[in-house]
């Protein structure tokens, strides 16, 4: 194809779907307000997990897991070695009750039935044997054992920098401030000037939204600050990420030693001043969790606690794909807090879309007009 | 029972908390003055009750400023305010909400008006070797002094620059340590020297008395040597000696503790992490809060004074303590605003006077450049995390041309000190990096806890 | 590393790794650790590198130590006690 593209947002979505549009033979902007990696790509809690997503998620997570176990074909050595990923260590559901162990067994057979295995169950002793640091009143588990984790920030410059080598260009501190049609092409306005392309690509995250506006669109700008407790070092006891199941929890254990809890404790969105803030006596339930999951934990101190900023759609999974009111323009945006591991492989399956009329894997589930009637309602997701 | 609510919550000790805990408590504000230490006094008047107490021989060593403090210290005890020593403060939220440690336990106080008063650190200074055991800060000697009377009993090498320097090694060298160098990378300073200094005149008391601190060192034999440059802290396990250029020529002294000395600077932590504008002060090559006079920040409920607010020593702090004590009245509707400027004024002149004092010391003792940013490769910028010279500047080689940037890539600031002591060594290296200023490189975002917490006091916490 | 200046009057009793040590009722942790001859509090967690106190007033956290089970406390603002056990941090945390 040849031609312009523009994609608005520096995060890793924007980015991977840059380079893979340039891989493509595109000239590819990346206008991003802040800096690559700022905001949900750089501040998640790192993990790689295939473990309990929505079904339509599934075969994207599945290619996407398939990159991460071979990102020196996908970013060259040294790029991949940044990233500093783990895999094959496995992310597990942790049960705790009969009615935790219920849910997990329906969700297997679930997706047995869709013609997946990567999700197994584990008895008891299965359980132990995978994380002994688990307390004993754990019961089972389910686990996916090709999940990981990886260094979020880390990640987005490894990938700003391949799409760099890829001849992207980016446009750090500067604000997409209006979209005008230019014939079938585009005009896209900025606080550092005006930029001219044949397709703009969305990928404005929490702010997807607003974008998606300034084309006229209509999308959900729901939004939510996600929470993270980062523990002083401990003596390693834990190789998997565990994620509970009645509970809100995701809890794994760096190859440094620190303890990084999360799991949906929320903190406070600030979407002006672009920045989230911890809340101390939301952490207490947390704290909580972490004790009753891992005795081992009851002396570990908290250094560090962050919020970041994630888009909320109201059915949790993200828009991808073209506009619905007009021509070359496409969005992928919107992942809810788990956009982090499908990073390898939406830009790959929109350059697809973009260029060759089609993606490899079915996207049909993330179209954009699949939303109410009244699309001009913002989703009660929340605001603090 | 720990107080959950109050008007006004002071943290910090020091001359600035104590001084508006006395002006608070006497509006009839109900004050908490919350102190990590055991006892009033903040680091300048460190100890000075268990000295009065039991080791008054000691304020001969300490000196007269030291004992200016005695009578704030008894007027705060004496004020009604409630004291609360042995209490951490890991948050200050814009909303009033303050989190606390103490006696192992964590609760979230709600003031109506808070006011950060926390005062100075000592620069850090990341000379080679900085990092090992037996390498102190000189204000650790001072407090070790202050609060235990303690004195090395080994040869002591002192490094760096300005005007605390000359006091500690007075100090020290008056309880009979043995100093092996003073070793100055500024020029010797003698009287006519300083008075070349526009305000040199008005700043003459406080002048004589840095040159006597001089002269008593000389007096009493203890090596003083300027234009040094190059100091290199050497040993294996723990400091050993302290090797240096000056005069084109190496030199090595033998040291079994080396204290390392740049200047002060505002402790930022709390006003960061309560998300309080901060300013760059060239005059002090520092960051520091946004304030008014009176101590207001961009946030309503927040106030800073004190050396913390900017440095301008003991006296100018116990003003500004006075000051945001008085405009909290007004704002809690108190104290209307004429009365609070008259009952200001004489605070207010004497402030002046302290601000044009502290322009001379800052002309006659600037920061040491050469201090300021270490070049080695293997030079340790982040104590905590053990990160170099070398990883910080391949981080700002791959793109990341500021300070989160740089800490989001190598981890330098996510250790316990959550960038307090490599905030500041950070931004010179990327800005030596990228030719430019300390202060484009930005400082760090800070988030609650600004001093860790146990997650066995988080589960229990009390709100 | 350091002497006193007055004599020791009222004492307490600790335990640094085990073994029983007297130290000055009312002083830091650190200063008594100091007083008592020791340089090294901990290991730096990344390298190992021996670390001791820096500034005595809580900002560098180089004087860590254990301190009855809990470790990450900060010798330079724990006052000691009465049968307080303090451990020092000197061997690695992390595996790597």
């Amino acid at each position: 194809m040849g031609g312009r593209a523009i994609v608005v947002g520096g995060g890793l979505h924007g980015t991977s779907t840059g380079l893979h549009l340039a891989q493509k033979g595109l000239d590819v902007l990346v206008i991003e307000k802040n800096s690559v990696g700022r905001h949900a790509s750089g501040v998640n809690a790192g993990g790689v997990r295939q473990l309990r997503r929505h079904p339509a998620e599934i075969p994207l997570s599945v290619a996407a897991m398939d990159r991460w176990l071979d990102l020196d074909a996908f970013l060259g050595p040294d790029l991949a070695a940044m990233c500093e990923f783990t895999g094959h260590v496995g992310q597990v559901a942790v049960a705790e009750t009969d009615a935790d162990m219920a849910e997990l067994v329906a969700r297997e057979a679930e997706l047995r039935a869709l013609g997946w295995a990567h999700e197994e169950l584990l008895d008891q002793a299965e359980l132990r044997k995978v994380a002994p640091a688990l307390a004993q009143h754990c019961i089972g588990g389910l686990i996916s054992r090709r999940d990981g984790y990886a260094n979020p920030y880390r990640t987005s410059q490894a990938f700003r920098l391949k799409a760099q080598r890829d001849g992207v260009r980016f446009q750090e501190g500067t604000r997409v401030l209006d979209l005008a049609k230019l014939g079938e092409g585009w005009r896209v306005e900025t606080s550092a000037g005006s930029f001219e392309s044949d397709v703009v690509v969305n990928c404005g995250g929490a702010w997807g939204w607003q974008i998606a506006g300034m084309a006229g669109e209509v999308l959900p700008r729901g939004h939510f600050a996600a929470s993270m407790m980062v523990s002083a070092r401990v003596r390693k006891f834990l190789d998997p990420v565990v994620i509970g199941t009645g509970r809100k929890l995701s809890f794994k254990q760096a190859d440094n030693g620190s303890v990084i809890i999360g799991g949906g404790i929320l903190g406070i969105p600030d979407l002006d001043a672009e920045t989230a803030d911890p809340v101390a006596e939301r952490l207490v339930e947390s704290a909580r969790t972490v004790f009753d999951l891992f005795p081992i934990m009851r002396t570990a101190t908290i250094v560090r606690c962050w919020a970041g900023l994630e888009a909320l759609m109201p059915d949790q999974i993200p828009v991808i794909g073209p506009s619905r009111v007009v021509s070359n323009l496409w969005h992928a945006f919107g992942y809810s807090g788990h956009g982090f591991q499908l990073s390898p492989i939406v830009g790959s399956l929109l350059a697809d879309l973009i260029v060759d009329g089609k993606s490899p894997l079915p996207l049909e589930a993330f179209r954009a007009d699949r939303f109410n009637e009244d699309p001009s309602a913002a989703h009660p997701g929340v605001a603090s | 029972m720990s107080r959950m609510s109050c008007d006004l919550a002071i943290i910090g000790g020091g001359p600035s908390g104590m001084a508006a805990a006395v002006q608070g408590a006497a509006l009839g504000l109900d004050t908490i003055l919350l102190d990590e230490q055991p006892a009033p006094g903040g680091q300048i008047y460190r100890g000075i009750e268990a000295v009065q107490r039991a080791r008054a021989d000691d304020l001969r060593i300490l000196g007269e400023d030291y004992e200016e403090g005695a009578g704030l210290v008894a007027a705060f005890r004496d004020s009604g305010a409630a004291y609360e020593p042995g209490s951490v403060v890991w948050q200050a939220v814009e909303d009033g909400r303050i989190g606390i440690s103490h006696g192992g336990a964590a609760r979230i106080l709600i003031a109506q008006r808070i006011l950060i008063a926390t005062g100075a650190m000592e620069r850090p200074v990341p000379i080679p070797g900085w990092t090992l055991p037996g390498v102190m800060a000189a204000g650790a000697a001072q407090t070790l002094l202050k609060a235990n009377g303690m004195v090395p009993d080994t040869p002591v090498v002192v490094v760096g620059a300005g005007p605390l320097l000359y006091l500690v090694a007075t100090q020290l060298a008056r309880a009979g340590v043995t100093i092996a160098a003073v070793l100055l990378t500024g020029p010797d300073i003698g009287m006519s020297d300083a008075l070349k200094v526009p305000g040199a005149l008005r700043a003459g008391r406080t002048l004589l008395k840095g040159l006597a601190w001089r002269n008593e060192l000389r007096g009493m034999g203890v090596p003083m040597i300027h234009g040094v440059s190059q100091p290199v802290i050497e040993g294996k396990a723990q400091a050993e000696a302290v090797s240096y250029t000056v005069g084109g020529t190496r030199h090595r002294v033998p040291a079994g503790l080396v204290l390392l000395h740049n200047g002060i600077i505002p402790n930022t932590q709390l006003s960061l992490g309560a998300r309080c504008k901060q300013a760059w002060d060239p005059g002090q090559h520092c960051w520091r809060p946004e304030t008014n006079e009176w101590g207001a920040t961009n946030h309503a409920r927040i106030a800073v004074a004190g050396d913390g607010a900017g440095i301008l020593g003991a006296r100018a702090a116990a003003c500004l303590g006075r000051m945001a004590a008085l405009d909290a009245a007004v704002r809690l509707g108190k104290l209307d605003p004429a009365q609070r400027d008259r009952m200001a004024s004489a605070d207010r002149a004497q402030l002046a006077t302290q601000q044009s004092l502290r322009g001379v010391l800052d002309r006659l003792f600037p920061p040491a450049g050469e201090l300021l940013v270490p070049i080695g490769p293997e030079d340790v910028v982040c104590r905590c995390e053990e990160v170099t010279v070398a990883e910080l500047l391949d981080a700002v080689a791959q793109g990341c041309t500021e300070a989160n940037r740089v800490k989001a890539f190598t981890r330098c600031g996510m250790g316990p000190c959550q960038g307090r002591v490599c905030g500041p060594i950070a931004a010179e290296v990327i800005a030596r990096a990228l030719g430019q200023g300390a202060d484009r490189s930005g400082q760090f975002r800070v988030r609650l806890p600004v001093r860790p917490v146990p997650l066995a006091e988080l589960a229990e916490l009390q709100s | 590393m350091f002497r006193r200046l007055h004599e020791l009057s009222a004492t307490v009793t600790v335990f640094l790794d085990d073994a029983p040590l007297c130290v000055a009722a009312g002083e830091t942790v650190a200063a008594a650790l100091l007083i008592a001859g020791v340089p090294v509090f901990h290991a730096a967690p990344r390298y190992g590198s021996p670390r001791g106190p820096h500034c005595m007033i809580g900002n560098c956290y180089d004087c860590l130590v254990e301190i009855d089970g809990m470790p990450y406390r900060q010798a330079c603002l724990t006052i000691v006690a009465d049968g307080m056990r303090i451990h020092r941090m000197t061997e690695h945390e992390a595996s790597s």
